[in-house]
């Protein structure tokens, strides 16, 4: 169940636009942020929120590449396959990443914290090969940069849970 | 590099405040416009202008703005369109960090030019920071006078909101991006009333793409011949914000007259090819247009002598090959993107595409065939019975990779493997 609060909150927002439909997305991020992933909870969830039906969300949930219908890592990476990050990656980054953290595309390593996406373009070809790590982009990257990247990130969310 | 439109309030470390935009004339032509013109008349300036749009399909701006009538019903949006999920192109990206309050100026001016009530900035999920940065800078416009209730002191009152994607390619397409803002499946929509008369919520709207609507400050303070003025081609009008990706020294997003040849981008601002590497092609606008191979190095970067020459700008975004990249992997990369994000509402995009593939990918392996040619060739022109402008623009690359490169074709096929991961090309070729 959704917090209280943040049920509030959702309705207010819904409420407040003129057309409650616009709200779908921002909705869905909210209550799969709460859950970790749009879970069949969530989605029904943020439904009857919308007022639609589950069917109805579940059409736009699956279609949208940053909604995830599975469980997913603490840390979702979005790898650029786009033809410029392929044309740079000698071995390209997904190729990598997956090698890395042994797992196939979509998966999540053993620990639970990777999870690894193929993403369209992401917009910094400038930079390529690029990848975006919980949203925060990455970029000229080379298979000793993925490592530190990684284990750095392995780090920070060490300290941070520390029982883990 | 001639005058610039776009980017004079570049900086390489963080984006103009209000005050260095106004410091450069900034709000000048908003304020101008609407305490003394017409929403019409700033329509006819933009129409003389000759400005085209710079998503893809360069349709005359100023045309697309009448297209809602004087009498159409309240209230009207305008929607900008930075979701540039097309590989290669990051130019709104830049523009938005280089200069907020210019497109936010030419949004608001947009929405004068149509009597517009609302604006919907639909951002894709990767340029979340952007999305955060233009809500902040909406807030400072708000506060400044230029957003909001009657703005500036007129009878003119317009704001805009951010609308955050959660991603997908399809929905660039404007008639998809409506679909996706009213909650719906970002599916494309064909025929029935423009937009411009019914479009979101059946009511006017506007889809502009915003390197589109900040070229407008400039036409209305400078004048339309001005604008015009700044273009290299014939035809052509004001600047054009080219970016540059693949083995050139310095890629990235540069502003140069509408219609610079292709030749002096590379060779100018984006450093030359890379050291050893040399040009073999270019895709001269995106994913969705074809190879441009070297025959074309000279041709003017604009919508009519690429045209001409069987091009196509599309957004302006230039890839660019050496001779040691493998075109039929370039291919097949292209085409895996497409088939990825096909919306799959119609069959010969979501069933023709994965076909194709599946011919270049046997292709690349070398477990080509003579007969694939033919039907590459078949499948890639189903792709024009297609529902909305996707798949062909999916198939352009097929088209030209066997126009232009069928050695390259025909070496996988008769060496059955690929030549680059083979110790290269014939050496004829390469000398070529
Ligand atoms: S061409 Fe492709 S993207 Fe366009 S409607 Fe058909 S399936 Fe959808």
């Amino acid at each position: 169940m959704l917090p209280k609060e943040l049920k509030e909150r959702l309705q207010k927002q819904i409420e407040e636009n003129e057309h409650p439909r616009e709200e779908v997305v921002n909705v869905m991020y909210a209550v799969q942020n709460h859950y970790g992933y749009m879970s069949d909870e969530a989605l029904c969830e943020s439904a009857s929120l919308l007022g639609l039906t589950p069917l109805e969300l579940e059409e736009l949930a699956t279609f949208y590449d940053f909604i995830y219908r599975e469980p997913v890592g603490r840390f979702v990476i979005h790898a650029c396959d786009g033809a410029v990050c392929w044309m740079f990656g000698e071995v390209s980054v997904v190729d990598y990443l997956c090698r890395k953290l042994n797992i196939n595309m979509g998966g999540t390593s053993k620990d639970g914290l990777f999870t690894v996406l193929p993403s369209v373009c992401i917009g910094y070809c400038d930079y390529a090969p690029a990848m975006l790590i919980n949203g925060e982009f990455y970029g000229h990257l080379t298979p000793a940069r993925i490592d530190d990247i990684l284990e750095k990130l392995r780090i920070e969310h060490c300290t941070l849970v520390p029982d883990r | 590099m001639g005058e610039l439109v776009l980017l004079k309030n570049y900086r390489p470390d963080r984006p103009a405040t209000i005050d260095e935009y106004r410091r450069s004339g900034g709000y000048e032509a908003l304020t101008k416009a609407v305490l003394t013109l017409k929403p019409n008349e700033v329509v006819k300036q933009v129409k003389d202008s000759g400005l085209r749009g710079r998503g893809g399909a360069g349709f005359p701006t100023g045309i697309k703005w009448s297209g809602v009538p004087e009498t159409a019903p309240f209230p009207r949006y305008v929607v900008p369109n930075t979701d540039e999920m097309e590989p290669g192109t990051f130019k709104d990206r830049v523009l938005v960090n280089a200069d907020p309050h210019l497109v936010i100026e030419g949004i608001v001016l947009a929405a004068y030019a149509i009597s517009a009530q609302r604006g919907i900035f639909f951002v894709r999920p990767s340029y979340e920071m952007d999305a955060e940065l233009i809500e902040r800078e909406l807030e400072v416009a708000r506060n400044a006078g230029y957003l909001g209730d009657r703005i500036l002191g007129s009878e003119f009152s317009f704001d805009i909101t951010v609308h955050r994607s959660a991603g997908r390619y399809i929905c660039g397409e404007a008639t998809a991006q409506i679909n996706a803002i009213q909650g719906k499946r970002p599916h494309p929509v064909k025929g029935g009333p423009h937009m411009t008369e019914e479009g979101l919520w059946k009511r006017p709207t506007l889809v502009n793409n915003v390197e589109t609507l900040s070229c407008v400050p400039y036409i209305l303070r400078h004048g339309p011949d001005c604008f015009k003025g700044l273009a290299k081609s014939e035809k052509g009008a004001g600047t054009k914000l080219y970016t540059v990706s693949g083995k050139v020294c310095r890629p990235g997003c540069y502003e140069m007259p509408m219609g610079t040849p292709l030749s002096e981008i590379i060779e100018g601002p984006a450093g030359g090819m890379l050291p050893g590497a040399e040009f073999k092609a270019c895709l001269p606008g995106g994913a969705s247009t074809g190879f441009m191979s070297k025959e074309f190095y000279h041709t003017q970067m604009d919508f009519d002598p690429l045209k001409k020459a069987g091009q196509r700008l599309g957004t302006g975004a230039i890839i660019v090959f050496d001779r040691d990249t493998c075109l039929v992997g370039v291919t097949l990369n292209l085409i895996q993107f497409f088939v990825r994000e096909s919306c799959g509402f119609c069959t010969p995009c979501r069933e023709g595409l994965p076909f194709v593939l599946d011919l270049l990918q046997r292709i690349e392996n070398g477990e080509g065939e003579e007969s694939f040619i033919p039907m590459l060739r078949e499948m890639a022109s189903f792709m024009d019975h297609a529902y909305c402008a996707f798949a062909p623009g999916a198939a352009a690359s097929v088209h030209h990779l066997l126009k232009y490169f069928m050695d390259e074709v025909q070496e996988h096929i008769s060496r059955k493997q690929c030549p680059f991961k083979s110790g290269g090309p014939s050496v004829e070729k390469r000398e070529e």
